[in-house]
């Protein structure tokens, strides 16, 4: 490292290294053909040497807890559908007061508190507020009452980050997931402190697959990778990225945003026809609408995502191609399994995963050469970051000559399931005043998804700047060449 | 006869979007619109020779405006009226 220059840390938590180290230890493994019992017993030791324990009370659990992780990245419990899964010996039971009066209540003789409480839940003994838990239902307005702020409301962090309401705490005291609820989200793995959430990983599956097409001669494996890849790494420019995919083994590398770009032209059409659509890109979105909405499933746009979109116009001029999308999301791990989507896409692996499979390959990203990756518009490209597809959708409509007096667009760009969830709720009393709700479950969309390296606030002017280098400067531009119609 | 562009990145970006619309061109003017299917293909594999095309399986590299009409002369065009002699 040279002097002064302070290497930036590739990820936001050193849970999601702990992951990461697992992930590139089984991909190791698997590169080198040496994916036996034996092998793998030996990956717990090697990322916990021990003896002493460096973040569990013991070393063994330490290991334990490796050995859990391990089987997710080998796919997991089959038997549970969800690709979201609690570890749960990693979960720490996290103590749940809820709403309690702290330390800093003053013994105040304005009483704001116990006034707001609709229950009467809150009485004043030896000059401080007590909380009667048999009577508090747990609304807080309390908290907002208090001059002092001295009531605080503990919710465990995977729970307060699961806006589904999919998480709850079972008899044990462990997480616990309700799949009928669960939207794949993963906002829980990145949320938990101790990593006791992970996504399964089908990254056996890609290496397998890049194994078996014996250099792209028997077949050939495209990787799509998401728009939002610009801004997972700082200092590292797309094209070296790129090239560290190709050396993986992949015999093309291609733009979900030129997808996204095919999707922003066809759900322009599609909006000026119906006057009303929610859109179908992130797929959380979509299975919250299922889950919650099922009145409003009928008004989800109909097109493909752009993964999807570009996926399948790819094995239409490529009938063997096999597909592995890289992104940010461990939702689209789940909308890979559905009909009408599995048939294009072969596997979704995440920037977590794909990171693992460089480093276990020890490909040197700074020492590639360039390979450009350069199909998709500005406007396909923005998908990435919240607000983006309205943009891109407004652009279509004015590309395919539709103008505002033959249909006016109103759009309303959700950040995060729970402005999802305003303008669903709205939407479902015909009390909406727009006729397009963008929902991205993520807050700031792909950029802030799980799976994503690191989250910051230089996101989205990444994205945007990244948008305005592509070569082609409209959707139509970026389109035409494809006669994918 | 199969022709494919490639439109990869590399070839995107040195003009293959341009290279397929006056390949659609020439083959409204001169109606081979049975005899040529027009395709495009995410990397013909060539990405340092500049703009590729596969016709059939033979693959050609380094097209640009000025010279593509004349490869598509020579190599879609000629083979096509070699294929009518023969029948």
């Amino acid at each position: 490292m040279q002097k002064g220059v302070i290497e930036m840390p590739l990820f936001d938590t050193s849970v999601q290294e702990l992951k990461y180290r697992v992930l590139r230890e089984v991909a190791k493994l698997s590169f080198e053909d040496k994916l036996d019992n034996k092998s793998i017993m030996g990956i717990a030791e090697k990322i916990m040497p021990g003896p002493e324990p460096t973040m569990r009370c013991c070393i063994y659990k330490e290991r334990a807890i490796i050995n859990e992780r391990i089987k997710l990245v080998m796919g997991g419990d089959e038997a549970n559908p969800n690709v979201i899964e609690v570890l749960r010996i990693a979960c720490d039971e996290c103590p749940v007061d809820g709403i309690k009066v702290s330390e800093a209540c003053r013994g105040c003789i304005a009483h704001r508190c116990m006034n707001t409480c609709p229950k009467g839940a809150i009485e004043i003994k030896n000059q401080h507020a007590v909380i009667d838990k048999s009577k508090c239902i747990e609304c807080g307005r309390c908290l907002n009452a208090c001059p002092y702020g001295a009531i605080v409301k503990n919710i465990r962090p995977c729970e307060k980050a699961c806006k589904a309401g999919a998480i709850s705490m079972g008899e044990d005291k462990k997480a616990c997931i309700d799949n009928e609820k669960c939207i794949s989200c993963g906002a829980c793995v990145y949320q938990c402190p101790f990593g006791a959430i992970q996504d399964k990983s089908y990254i056996i599956e890609a290496i397998n697959l890049l194994k078996k097409s014996e250099n792209n001669t028997k077949f050939k494996v495209y990787a799509i990778t998401a728009p939002s890849m610009a801004s997972q790494y700082g200092d590292i420019k797309i094209e070296k990225i790129v090239s560290g995919i190709k050396s993986l083994g992949f015999h093309s590398v291609v733009e979900a945003a030129l997808g996204a770009d095919m999707t922003a032209f066809l759900e322009a059409q599609e909006l000026a026809d119906k006057k009303f659509l929610t859109s179908s890109c992130c797929p959380a979105f979509v299975s919250y609408i299922h889950k919650n909405f099922p009145e409003m499933v009928q008004h989800i746009s109909h097109n493909l995502s752009p993964m999807a979109e570009i996926s399948k116009y790819i094995k239409k001029n490529d009938p063997t191609a096999k597909i592995v999308f890289i992104g940010p999301c461990i939702a689209k791990k789940e909308e890979q399994k559905l009909d009408g989507v599995k048939e294009y896409v072969d596997i979704v692996i995440t920037f977590e995963e794909m990171q693992a499979l460089f480093d276990a390959k020890e490909i040197d990203l700074k020492a590639l050469d360039d390979t450009y990756l350069d199909n998709a518009s500005y406007y396909g490209r923005v998908f990435a970051r919240t607000g983006g597809l309205a943009v891109a959708v407004e652009q279509a409509l004015k590309e395919s000559g539709i103008t505002s007096e033959m249909f006016e667009f109103k759009p309303v760009s959700c950040n995060g399931i729970s402005e999802c969830k305003t303008a669903l709720l709205k939407a479902s009393k015909k009390a909406l005043a727009e006729n397009f709700i963008e929902g991205m479950a993520c807050e700031n969309g792909c950029i802030g998804g799980a799976a994503c390296l690191s989250h910051g606030p230089k996101d989205k002017t990444q994205v945007d700047a990244y948008g305005r280098e592509a070569k082609e400067k409209t959707i139509t531009d970026a389109i035409s060449v494809l006669n994918f119609k | 006869m199969t022709v494919s562009v490639c439109i990869g990145s590399a070839c995107h970006l040195r003009g293959s979007y341009d290279i397929k619309l006056i390949f659609q061109e020439l083959i409204a003017k001169y109606s081979l619109e049975d005899k040529v299917t027009l395709e495009v293909a995410f990397c013909l594999g060539h990405c340092k020779d500049g703009v590729t095309i596969k016709i059939d399986d033979e693959i050609v590299t380094g097209l640009n405006k000025d010279n593509a009409e004349k490869i598509f002369d020579e190599k879609v065009l000629n083979s096509i009226k070699d294929k009518n002699a023969v029948q």
